[in-house]
């Protein structure tokens, strides 16, 4: 008969000693409220903080360099009488809408298109992305000589195929400026729909697309009553970003027209740009950026409200 | 190794802090170094990137040497974009950090006034000296009660024509159209050969203003009386001004100026396209420096085809607008009195002249001294720049040019005023339109 040895289980040393800060995150409550702490504090300073001083801003009469009084809702009384305010308004309205729209159809066409499969696919879908990786600045300078009334390249284009036997004064005309200046938006933003939604559509399981062509769906049904549906939680994210992007734009009309002719491309951002620096006057400037917050809140909530309904159903 | 612990460190701060107010021996062996006026001061000088890159490279150079051997000071000039400038400058002022010295344009010194130190011990001994100030960079530069920026320069601006085109309809150098009918009567000859006239009716913040307001001013319009509270736009002068304006610009102009930008004029000139434009001397400066680049169309040096000449004149007189440049010392800068003795320094004759005739008659100086240099004695093509400034008047006439003013030219009233009557928008409307946006500027 043999005896095993069996040593006596040790008994646990002490525990270690937990210190409190060890204890205090232990607890749920705690773990959470340190762990969103630093993405607090960067959307406080960043976001939060930026804001609330344009608020404050907004209601003095602030200068450069000059302290500003408490004047209440003064500044937001002027600007409402200003002209030039109100023709920003409409123009930042008319811009952001056709130039959303156009980029959406292009984008989602352009999407479409490239969730085929064909060589040279992925050489397709990254030269896809350039004019939205290069600089703004840089890009828009070249549009800027594209529709230089003298020396334009579509200009010359035009004559030679012999579409045009006078020059269009693409910058100087105040309906065409408007129109290129879109043109250019649409441009650069169509990539960022394009890749957002093609990363969308390949979300789709392509037996969806085939239990529909089994069912005789034609290609536009099973767009209509397959892709689109999925898709649309997407879109309206894109959308949204587009929207808010499109609003506060400013390099590309800046460096383009700088607003004119005669206010002609005059938008909110430019506007706010002209007041609060070029005049020195930060609180009508902050007047001016802040009037965008309400109706883009508007927007806002309209597309987010969308977004759940479409993710519900 | 001795550990600082907290209580230690505040206390040395807090004795070194006493010690070094108190400017005694004991502050700075407790800080372990000099004070800051025994080190040599570095003074930052933030302005645009010249027109002339030859006279940035004097600063950063000979003048920036000259500096540390005369007045021990180390000179570091910061050069910007000239669009990014004011930007940067309101950064400054607003935060009270940054450069020692700002190089404002136009009247922006007197949008930082409060924030500007007192320099009309500077400006008076230098205007004194320099035979008077003209009334361009006084308007920018004096607050009506002291100086507020040292004025650094003038860019002159005049028409800078073709010889060749304009004597093949009978005019030239020596027959210039004096008035505005007689410039438009060759401008209609012109513009029949396809060698129209070119100037910007779009938001361009030099060119723009520069033709703009002193056609205005030439035919005794004017924004505002010289109380400066006074709006003055809807006047008959005004009016006339806009209804001689739209056939004149239909019968001789570029109709593409309706969208350039301050380069604009400058490439249709030396791409052949126009025959006449207001400019600073940049256009034929630039063509001088490169006779082989820029070509007329017979395949010569287009700047031996090109001469300058006084905007003509109107019922109101004979105007010009040029841009006026000064020096802002901020309040902020702890190197006040350094930044003084800097500038008192690089305007006086022996220094300024070297950068003076480094700029090759593009700038024209802020005094009237400058008319008598030598330089004006080397290419005859650029002596009417030489006096041109004597004729300049600046945005805001007949009151002051303040922070209105700036906010006019700003919001490019006067100029959107001709470009809305261009647009076709009935002269009286146009002028109404100009007149109540004048009037929320300055009473509003």
């Amino acid at each position: 008969m043999t005896f095993t040895t069996v040593a006596a289980p040790r008994s646990y040393a002490r525990t270690p000693r937990r210190g409190p800060v060890t204890r205090l995150l232990e607890d749920e409550r705690w773990l959470a409220i340190v762990l969103l702490l630093p993405t607090v504090v960067l959307l406080g300073l960043f976001i939060a903080y930026p804001f609330i001083k344009g608020i404050m801003l907004s209601v003095t009469d602030t200068k450069v360099g000059v302290p500003g009084h408490f004047v209440g809702l003064q500044n937001f009384v002027n600007v409402w009488h200003d002209g030039i305010f109100r023709v920003a308004v409409w123009n930042t309205c008319i811009y952001t809408a056709i130039a959303t729209i156009f980029k959406l159809a292009l984008g989602l066409w352009l999407a479409v298109l490239l969730n085929n499969n064909f060589k040279g696919k992925a050489f397709t879908r990254a030269f896809i992305l350039l004019p939205f990786i290069i600089p703004t600045v840089l890009s828009t300078l070249a549009w800027k000589w594209m529709f230089d009334p003298t020396f334009s390249v579509i200009n010359w284009g035009l004559y030679r195929l012999g579409i045009i036997d006078h020059r269009i004064n693409w910058l100087g005309d105040p309906d065409l400026a408007l129109i290129s200046v879109i043109i250019v938006n649409v441009w650069r933003g169509v990539p960022f729909f394009a890749i957002s939604l093609l990363a969308g559509l390949q979300t789709i399981s392509p037996e969806l697309h085939e239990a529909a062509a089994i069912d005789g769906a034609r290609a536009w049904q099973r767009f209509r009553h397959v892709t689109w549906p999925l898709l649309l939680p997407v879109t309206l994210v894109v959308m949204l970003f587009s929207v808010i992007q499109t609003f506060a734009d400013f390099q590309l009309v800046y460096v383009l027209t700088g607003g004119g002719p005669a206010n002609a491309t005059q938008l909110f951002s430019t506007y706010a740009y002209q007041i609060g620096i070029g005049t020195g006057l930060l609180s009508q400037g902050a007047t001016i950026s802040l009037a965008v917050f309400p109706v883009l809140l508007v927007v806002v909530i309209v597309q987010l409200f969308y977004i759940r309904k479409a993710e519900t159903h | 190794m001795r550990v600082t612990t907290r209580r230690r460190f505040l206390r040395l701060s807090g004795l070194g802090a006493v010690a070094a107010g108190s400017g005694g021996l004991a502050g700075i062996f407790v800080l372990g170094r000099a004070p800051a006026f025994a080190q040599g001061t570095t003074l930052h000088w933030l302005k645009f990137v010249d027109f002339v890159p030859v006279s940035d490279q004097l600063l950063r150079g000979k003048i920036a040497d000259e500096a540390q051997k005369a007045l021990g000071i180390k000179l570091q000039v910061e050069t910007i974009n000239g669009d990014g400038v004011q930007a940067r400058i309101s950064s400054a002022i607003q935060s009270k950090t940054g450069p020692d010295i700002l190089m404002a344009v136009n009247n922006w010194a007197q949008l930082y006034a409060d924030s500007a130190v007192d320099v009309s011990d500077i400006a008076e001994e230098i205007g004194k000296a320099q035979g008077g100030y003209y009334q361009t960079a006084r308007d920018v530069a004096f607050d009506g009660t002291k100086w507020i920026a040292v004025p650094y320069t003038i860019l002159g601006a005049l028409l800078v024509n073709r010889v060749s085109w304009f004597k093949d309809v009978g005019s030239g150098p020596d027959k210039f159209p004096q008035t505005w009918e007689e410039y438009r009567a060759i401008g209609k000859l012109l513009k029949a050969k396809d060698r129209p006239y070119g100037q910007t009716l779009a938001h361009a913040f030099g060119d723009g203003p520069a033709f703009w307001y002193p056609y205005l001013w030439s035919w005794g319009g004017k924004e505002v009386e010289v109380d400066g509270k006074t709006v003055a736009l809807n006047s008959k002068e005004t009016l006339e001004s806009v209804k001689f304006a739209v056939p004149f610009w239909n019968d001789c102009y570029d109709a593409g100026a309706l969208s350039w930008d301050d380069a604009g004029n400058n490439r249709a000139f030396l791409a052949n396209t126009i025959s006449s434009t207001n400019n600073g001397a940049s256009i034929y400066l630039l063509a001088r420096s490169k006779p082989d680049t820029y070509l007329s169309e017979q395949g010569t040096p287009i700047y031996k085809d090109m001469f300058h000449a006084m905007l003509p004149k109107g019922p109101g007189g004979q105007f010009s607008y040029h841009v006026p440049f000064s020096n802002i010392i901020p309040a902020y800068t702890p190197n006040q009195k350094a930044a003084k003795d800097f500038l008192r320094w690089f305007q006086s004759k022996p220094i300024y002249s070297q950068w003076f005739t480094s700029q090759q008659g593009f700038s024209v100086g802020s005094t009237k001294m400058w008319e008598q240099d030598p330089l004006w004695k080397i290419d005859p093509v650029m002596v009417p720049f030489r006096t041109a400034a004597e004729s300049g008047r600046y945005a805001g006439y007949a009151g002051p040019a303040g922070r209105a003013a700036a906010e006019a030219i700003s919001k490019f009233i006067i100029v959107d005023m001709y470009t809305k009557a261009v647009q076709g928008m009935a002269p009286e409307d146009a002028v109404k339109w100009a007149h109540e946006e004048m009037v929320k500027i300055y009473n509003g």
